[in-house]
């Protein structure tokens, strides 16, 4: 038996420099973790069955450790109006404690990474980045503010990231000893929004968001204080159902939810447009910012396009199997699985504009068998509101 | 389920019980911990001829795809059914009830023994 493909481990862009452990390894070695290299981090792919850990995420809650994400801050009188020159999306325009997901666009109109926003003061942001992009994103965040009253700091070697995703989330954060001091009560913090708390006396931020398309917190918080925060997590929420869950089930639980990961569904050649960001872009804000005049001229004609693809069975179409109309190529695929949830295969990929609808039928090249599947809406699954 | 020190084991992760001309075919725990939960199991058909080191079916996790190889050269007498409805039994019980085929052989090749497998992975 040899593996042939693997996705959780496909993330291009490893550091060379030498492998970096989460803060939190020594817990994960004790929970029996089984790890994968992402993004030059050797990082919980599963505890026991990825299979398990999505189905607590969307029943319960799963605890994840994702301390390779990068942590940038932004501070100055110009805050707001370097972001707006820097990323795609109108960030001045975002409420204090609001979060906002953007793009980092390059001049060409690509997309160095995605990334989330929280407005912690009027002129402090915290800009949150992939792992495997930290460097591009911090070496670009700084070389655009050379005009602007702003400093920007990359501070992720500061920070641990923990994020506590489902159902239950709230009730297991509101129970957590130790953890108090909320700037907004959780009852009362919406979805995108953060607020600052404190675990034992060390400040944390805590953000409503999340990458599995359930409710969720992600907690910032100093790495010297994230190992007794995930214990005491745990204790309150091993009760209520929450296990600690990995990256294999974090990409089932993303992919199920619509959501594109950065070297998948985007990377320096993909235009928004094209991955139905579109909205992301703030073309109607004031002023220039880098890649507009290339969003403004857009992808060219015909450029594919990023679509939901359902199909019947077990077997699943995967990155880069391609798809066929009849017996033309007409797309790739950039994710696929056997949904968890919804116990068929699905898959994101790009295709031609003109088998984009949503009903077409096409095929995915299975190692040499043709799958039928059809072009369906994202997300795929959608929580009760 | 066999003990682990009476079976024959392959690079490829594969472990080989064999009795008489018969040998039965599965992968590894650590093939399929490595795999992570499985979900589909693509196994050959009873009566197929397969022939040693060939790819004769594939084991789908969640996260990646496996390749089986037939360990021996022969004819597939029996391909595990229950297997093909629930692929979990290769996570719960790889060297028992998810076995995959069991192949009539008339020649045995070389594989490697339980403390050699166990060199190579590396447990």
């Amino acid at each position: 038996m040899t593996d042939v493909s693997s996705s959780e481990a496909s993330s291009a862009e490893s550091s060379p420099t030498a492998v970096r452990y989460s803060p939190l390894h020594s817990i994960h070695e004790q929970l029996g973790a089984a790890f994968t290299d992402f993004a030059g981090w050797m990082m919980p792919v599963r505890y026991s069955s990825d299979l398990a850990e999505h189905h607590a995420v969307r029943t319960a809650a799963g605890i994840f450790d994702i301390s390779h994400m990068a942590e940038i801050h932004v501070r100055g009188a110009d805050a707001g109006a370097y972001l707006d020159y820097a990323l795609a999306g109108k960030l001045s325009g975002i409420a204090l404690a609001q979060a906002k997901y953007s793009l980092l666009l390059n001049e060409a109109g690509g997309i160095i990474d995605d990334l989330v926003t929280y407005r912690l003061a009027d002129d402090h942001f915290l800009v949150v980045a992939n792992a495997g992009n930290r460097f591009a994103a911090a070496t670009a965040l700084t070389e655009r503010a050379a005009d602007f009253d702003v400093v920007v700091t990359d501070e992720s070697d500061d920070y641990a990231l923990i994020a506590v995703q489902g159902p239950v989330s709230r009730a297991i954060l509101e129970a957590t000893a130790g953890l108090g001091d909320f700037a907004t009560p959780l009852d009362e913090l919406k979805y995108y929004r953060e607020t600052a708390a404190t675990f034992n006396g060390t400040d944390l931020i805590i953000g409503r968001t999340g990458y599995t398309g359930e409710d969720g917190f992600e907690l910032y918080i100093h790495v010297d204080a994230a190992a007794d925060l995930w214990a005491a997590l745990t204790v309150a929420g091993e009760p209520l159902g929450l296990v600690p869950a990995g990256l294999a089930c974090r990409d089932t639980l993303r992919l199920e939810a619509g959501m594109p990961l950065y070297g998948h569904e985007l990377n320096l050649s993909t235009f928004p447009v094209q991955a139905g960001l579109g909205r992301v872009v703030a073309l109607s804000k004031e002023g220039d910012f880098v890649g507009r005049s290339a969003i403004e001229a857009g992808p060219d004609a015909g450029a594919r396009v990023l679509v939901g693809l359902a199909a019947e069975g077990r077997r699943a179409g995967r990155a880069e199997y391609l798809l066929f109309h009849g017996d033309k190529e007409v797309g790739v695929i950039t994710s696929g699985a056997l949904s968890p949830t919804l116990g068929h295969p699905i898959a994101m990929a790009y295709v031609d504009p003109a088998v984009s609808e949503v009903g077409t039928e096409l095929h995915i090249d299975v190692r040499g068998s043709r799958i039928a599947a059809s072009v369906v809406s994202l997300p795929f699954y959608k929580r009760e509101a | 389920m066999a003990e682990k020190s009476e079976l024959q084991y392959t690079a490829e992760h594969e472990w080989v019980l064999v009795d008489g001309n018969v040998a039965t075919v599965g992968i590894t725990d650590f093939a399929a911990g490595k795999l992570g939960d499985i979900v589909f199991v693509d196994l050959p058909k009873v009566g197929a001829t397969v022939a040693e080191g060939k790819i004769v079916g594939e084991i789908e996790s969640t996260k990646s795809v496996g390749e089986l190889f037939a360990p021996v050269a022969g004819i597939v007498v029996e391909s595990n059914d229950a297997v093909a409805d629930s692929p979990e039994l290769v996570n719960s019980d790889p060297f028992g009830d998810g076995w995959l085929v069991k192949i009539e052989f008339t020649e045995l090749p070389s594989m490697l023994s339980l403390d050699e497998y166990t060199a190579l992975t590396g447990e």
